[in-house]
């Protein structure tokens, strides 16, 4: 909200540097967001950027035109003499098309030779300094200003006309110069939705009073019938007050030009003297108005007394607004009825056939208080925000209705030349209750952490208009202003305290009461450590929006028509958005992948061009499960409507592609002929980076290595065949007898449509909190034997449908606790194997805990062995 | 005789002080002190003097012999020294070439700003609780003193959950997890942080995005004052932004009241005024207050004899004013070469 500081000036003295009562606005919760500064310089650290161009005090006055003359050799430019109160009249050429040859006596704006000023006939602000010229052979060294040249406006039409009673001589800079406090007004701020407000709370800032007009007198209550209107409210609830004056033979023409420059600076367009004036006493004392065309009022009801009826629309009712629309309304709509229909939305726009044109003789003001909720509501469906539909939406006390109206009529009495009713029309149903409010030294002791006496604190509540009904030594009974609603209880009255105290005239403290039981949080330690494992394997972990929509996850699927959609595959009906941002945002993701494979291909994409295609990736976070009937989630409230809530479990997923190491720089070195062929080894090319593609393994092992890291010891890989995946690329992670995720190869054709280069990528997607329901709070750490090891190697033959992981079963469980360790090291198919047939070859490490192993018992252990995988899986020792 | 074991002596040493090759040395051992050298040569005189001078000569020729084989075994290690230095700098490397780093995963920086802010107020005796990120419009706004189309709600730009006739919604801010975290601590005093993601409606843009991370914080005792929460966020802004001073002000929160925001000295200009603190010379982090006497009731605790604060900052928001960032769609585009910063 833009506050002209010249504008606050009528209500309260200003005490304080411009910036130190911004600052003190701010603090008090009014955040000045802005400064605008017109024609008077902004101080050097001046906050934002419309330190604007300042008017010398020196050259730009207010000066008054002498006389117009004809320019001897251009029929478009006129010769001016402009007095400005200081010696000889200065003269210069214009090409104002507002100045006539033979005109006089106008005020206008003055700049002397040397002034800065904007350039009239550039685009934008670009300054420009007065020198002196000759325009089509006549001298001319000042300027009569246009609203562009001084920063006021764009206006390059025609210079400035300013009031007949401007006076001449005065540096422009003290006649309009001014400051524009740009504030953001909170929601709880209602009372400081306008100049008044914002000067109430200045004053009880700097300990200042507020100067009120002389006829504001919020008591005043009249009769809901009148000689002139009758006023009807169907229900108190939607129209709090409507009162209306009569205002007679008005002159509808411009607004004067304070008024204008008034409404201009604090946001709006100038009209016609009646709307102006509206616009104006709702920006300076915070109620909006509405002005009727009494006579078409009359005329709807056909010659006789109108009756004004504030009441529900009935679903489907229609009006054409001013704005020229016609509208559809429904029940929770306030219309403003005559006998013949709607003349109005209550609080938000009037109907076009009562509006005030040029022609208009009498004036209905209406001024009235509805609910604050149904003026939202209206507001927002018939999309007619406007800043009277704002100051309603955040309520208005109904005792400030009357004053503002009154405020109004006089100056169309004044500025219209009208002549004003005596008589009030004013229906009140519910008269405004001020609440009265204790507040007690404890109370200030127990929040605020201050000792305050109650003299003190009614010093400060009186700075705020409150009232003080009772004080004694501990509490206090206190009445707000009749000017606030939003102070209602003690809470409320504490902060007017501290606001007004000071919140740095508070003491920081330490906590001292009791801390509360230290339960921890084990889920969220567990996937730190999950995360932290996932890093030291070498992933980077990123994190993807929450939304996507369901074209994008149904991709993960190679058929992605079919019924068939195993975890983690969409397979619940989606949590929808009602109001996306866009189309492909529109749902809550079930699976982490898609907007993972997203920032996979786009960071392929870039690395291709400069470096290494590599990607390794994870992410944890939630997906949003529409719930089935019963199912529950931890920290469910016990209520019903908790199973309207999506689950949101926990997931986790990785992503690897391209080459297990980022490419490294290599040293060759060239070999004359005189040195010997063998090529030379230099330490440099010793290390090489690991440049093979990552595969189906890779990713294995680091799933691996994190149920290691997490203690985890049941985990199981059963191969599966799943929509998403490579045929005979994939498995299951199986923990004990549950299924908590799946890794593979992502299929051919799905990776195609991420645009993923043409590599491998292994992809993998689990249930994190079931995993971590596995982990082992507590394990056993086995000793290590001091005695010797005994290393043998055995290759085994086996059908190519044996899985490994079976054979290594095998083999640990026969070999029991001598056989210390099992390492698989080569798997071998081909020549002279026959077809369906490969090899697997172990190295076994034999060890006893308490005892030096001989070599017959480890070949006793070693020939169990064999023995077991012949009977099981009619595997066969490959000699050789 | 005795002469010539001395001059046997200078002479030995003296050749041996320029060999600076092993075979060179080995002729030399065995012209000297090998089985038929001359060291020996001189013990075969022995038997040949009379009785009074063998054993003056006999002590002079194992001092010689002694003397002779510390000076070859010195004049070995010495070679094998030499000869090994002169290889190794034979192949001196080039140590300005790059590195070769390993591939070493990081946290994304969310993830280390929320771990940064567990660990100060874990200290702090806070502990995290997590709450679900789809509310209901009772305990994301009505049960936190926002009654429906109250105005503050213009605040919260919210998405709502199709179907459910705008009673489930994508939590704005996180706290709705007051409520959850009141009720499940009731009775017992609360002092909890409640991170996670929120969304709002809005353009993306380098300021604005739909989804952030927020971490909400809320204490409830016998005896918490305004005071306890000036001291609490000023040691909080203190560990994470470095001694400098803080400033709390009137704010506005339908659920706590007062309500203040607390802003730290800006980190770069230090006050003076820049882009970054917008020329205020000051930098918001934070909004917070006394929870509002309604939300204690709406979580289990009798105003009457509970108080508390509550409080909630955006942890990406942090992050960009410690490093400078000035676009936020940086954090969810996660392009390695931001990440990769961290």
């Amino acid at each position: 909200m833009k506050v002209p500081v010249s504008w606050l000036k009528d209500f309260v003295d200003i005490t304080l540097p411009i910036d130190q009562l911004a600052e003190k606005l701010t603090f008090a919760g009014l955040e000045v967001e802005n400064i605008e500064y017109i024609g008077v310089a902004a101080p050097a650290n001046a906050v934002g950027k419309n330190g604007a161009l300042a008017w010398d005090r020196e050259k730009i006055f207010v000066g008054q035109l002498v006389q117009a003359m004809p320019h001897p050799n251009a029929d478009r430019l006129t010769i001016v003499r402009v007095d400005y109160g200081r010696g000889e009249a200065v003269q210069m050429v214009t090409g104002a098309p507002n100045i006539s040859v033979g005109d006089s006596g106008q005020k206008v704006v003055l700049a002397l030779e040397g002034s800065r000023l904007y350039d009239g006939h550039k685009e934008g602000r670009e300054i420009m300094t007065l020198k002196k010229s000759k325009i089509r052979g006549v001298e001319s060294a000042s300027m009569v200003c246009s609203e562009k040249e001084l920063g006021i406006s764009e206006e390059h039409e025609g210079i400035i006309i300013l009031p007949d009673d401007a006076p001449v001589g005065t540096p422009l800079a003290d006649y309009l110069g001014d400051v524009i406090l740009d504030i953001k007004i909170n929601p709880n701020f209602a009372r400081a939705q306008s100049v008044l407000g914002v000067a109430r709370e200045l004053a009880a800032l700097t300990e200042q009073t507020v100067r009120l007009p002389q006829s504001w007198d919020t008591r005043e209550v009249g009769v809901p019938a009148t000689d002139f209107v009758n006023i009807e409210i169907t229900d108190a609830k939607l129209c709090l007050r409507f009162a209306a004056l009569l205002i007679r033979n008005v002159e509808i023409k411009p607004s004067p030009y304070w008024m204008q420059q008034r409404l201009l600076r604090a946001g709006m367009r100038p009209i016609n003297n009646v709307v102006d004036i509206t616009n104006y006493v709702m920006l300076g004392y915070g109620k909006p108005l509405h002005a009727f065309d009494y006579d078409s009022l009359v005329r709807r009801a056909r010659g006789n007394r109108p009756t004004i009826t504030v009441r529900a629309a009935r679903n489907g009712e229609q009006m054409q607004t001013l704005d020229g629309q016609t509208r559809t309304f429904s029940s929770h709509d306030i219309l403003v009825t005559d006998a013949q229909g709607p003349v109005g939305i209550g609080g938000i726009m009037g109907g076009s056939e009562t509006e005030v044109s040029d022609s208009t003789k009498n004036i209905l003001l209406e001024s009235a208080i509805f609910d604050f909720i149904s003026i939202r509501r209206t507001t927002a469906e018939q999309k007619l925000p406007s800043e009277a539909a704002t100051r309603f939406g955040r309520g208005i006390p109904p005792s400030q209705n009357v004053a503002p109206a009154r405020l109004a009529a006089e100056l169309m009495r004044e500025l219209a030349g009208g002549s004003v009713a005596p008589a009030l029309a004013d229906n009140y149903p519910a008269p405004q209750v001020i609440p009265t409010i204790d507040v007690t030294t404890r109370d200030v002791k127990r929040i605020l952490g201050i000792e305050l006496s109650t003299a003190e604190i009614a010093q400060i509540l009186k700075r705020l208009d409150f009232e003080i009904e009772a004080q004694d030594e501990n509490s206090l009974r206190v009445k707000p202003p009749d000017y606030r609603t939003d102070v209602d209880g003690t809470d409320d009255v504490l902060e007017e305290i501290i606001t007004i105290h000071g919140y740095e005239k508070i003491p920081s403290t330490l906590i001292a009461d009791a801390l509360p039981p230290l339960i921890g949080n084990r889920a969220l330690e567990q996937e730190e450590e999950a995360r932290d494992i996932l890093i030291e394997a070498g992933l980077q972990e990123i994190v993807t929006y929450s939304f996507t929509n369901p074209a994008h996850e149904a991709q993960l699927s190679a058929h992605p028509n079919e019924q068939d959609t195993p975890f983690p595959l969409p397979a619940r009906p989606y949590v929808t958005i009602e109001n996306p941002i866009s189309e492909d945002r529109s749902v809550l993701r079930q699976t982490l992948l898609p907007n993972m494979l997203d920032i996979a291909a786009s960071n392929l994409r870039a690395a291709s061009l400069r470096n290494t295609p590599r990607a390794a990736m994870f992410e944890v976070g939630a997906v949003f499960l529409t719930r089935r009937q019963g199912e529950t989630e931890e920290g469910d409230l016990a209520q019903d409507q908790e199973f309207a809530l999506p689950l949101e479990p926990r997931r986790l997923a990785l992503i690897l592609s391209g080459p297990r190491a980022e490419k490294t720089w290599q040293m060759t070195r060239h070999h004359t002929k005189e040195h010997d062929s063998k090529p030379e080894e230099s330490p440099e090319m010793m290390r090489q980076a690991d440049e093979t593609p990552m595969d189906f393994f890779d990713l294995k092992g680091i799933v691996e290595d994190l149920l290691a890291g997490l203690h985890i010891n049941d985990a199981q890989f059963a191969p599966i065949s799943h929509p998403m995946f490579h045929p005979g690329r994939a498995a299951t992670l199986r923990l004990g007898e549950e299924n908590v995720g799946v890794l593979g190869e992502l299929y051919p054709l799905v990776r195609e449509k991420w645009e993923l280069p043409n590599q491998a990528v292994l992809v993998g997607e689990f249930d994190l909190e079931a995993i971590l329901a596995h982990t082992q709070e507590r394990y056993i750490v086995k000793p290590i034997s001091r005695y010797p090891v005994i290393v043998q190697d055995i290759a085994l033959i086996v059908d190519e449908n044996i899985e490994a992981a079976r054979v290594e079963m095998l083999i640990r469980q026969t070999g029991g606790a001598l056989l210390n360790n099992v390492r698989l090291f080569d798997v071998y198919r081909g020549a002279p194997l026959p077809p369906e047939k490969k090899s697997l070859a172990y190295t076994l490490t034999f060890q006893a805990l308490d005892h030096v192993l001989s070599d017959s018992d480890a070949a006793k252990v070693r020939e169990r062995i064999v023995r077991r995988l012949e009977r099981e899986v009619g595997a066969t020792l490959r000699s050789g | 005789m005795n002469e010539s074991a001395h001059e046997l002596q200078a002479r030995a040493l003296a050749q041996l002080d320029s060999i600076w090759d092993d075979a060179k040395l080995e002729e030399w051992r065995v012209e000297y002190i090998g089985r038929k050298g001359a060291v020996n040569a001189l013990f075969e005189q022995i038997s040949a003097l009379p009785q009074a001078e063998r054993g003056a000569f006999g002590k002079d020729a194992n001092q010689v012999k002694t003397a002779l084989e510390n000076a070859f075994h010195a004049r070995e290690g010495a070679i094998k020294q030499r000869n090994l230095s002169e290889a190794l700098e034979a192949e001196p490397l080039d140590v300005t070439l790059p590195g070769r780093r390993p591939q070493r995963g990081r946290l994304h920086p969310a993830t280390q700003t929320l771990r940064e802010i567990y660990k100060i107020f874990g200290e702090m005796g806070f502990q995290v609780y997590r709450t679900r990120q789809v509310e209901s419009d009772l305990v994301n706004f009505q049960l936190l003193n926002i009654p429906e189309h109250h105005p503050a709600r213009d605040n919260w730009s919210t998405f709502y959950v199709a179907g459910t006739d705008q009673r489930v919604l994508l939590r704005p801010h996180t706290s709705p997890g007051q409520i959850r975290a009141m009720r499940e601590m009731f009775p017992n005093p609360v002092r909890a942080i409640l991170p996670g993601m929120c969304y709002r409606y809005e353009q993306i843009s380098a300021r604005y995005e739909i989804q952030f991370n927020q971490v909400e914080g809320i204490v409830v005792g016998h005896n918490i004052t305004f005071g306890d929460l000036k001291g609490t966020l000023t040691e909080f802004a203190r560990r994470m932004f470095g001694e400098r001073p803080v400033r709390f002000f009137a704010d506005h929160f339908p659920f706590t009241e007062p309500s203040a925001q607390m802003d730290v000295k800006c980190i770069i200009c230090e006050g003076a005024g820049c882009a970054l603190c917008k020329h205020t010379g000051w930098l918001e982090i934070l909004g917070s207050g006394m929870v509002h006497p309604d939300v204690l009731r709406n979580g289990g605790y009798d105003p009457d004899v509970w108080s508390g604060f509550a409080f909630g900052m955006g942890p990406e928001r942090i992050t960009m004013l410690k490093h400078g960032i000035t676009d936020i769609r940086y954090f969810w585009g996660n392009d390695l070469r931001f990440l990769e910063q961290f």
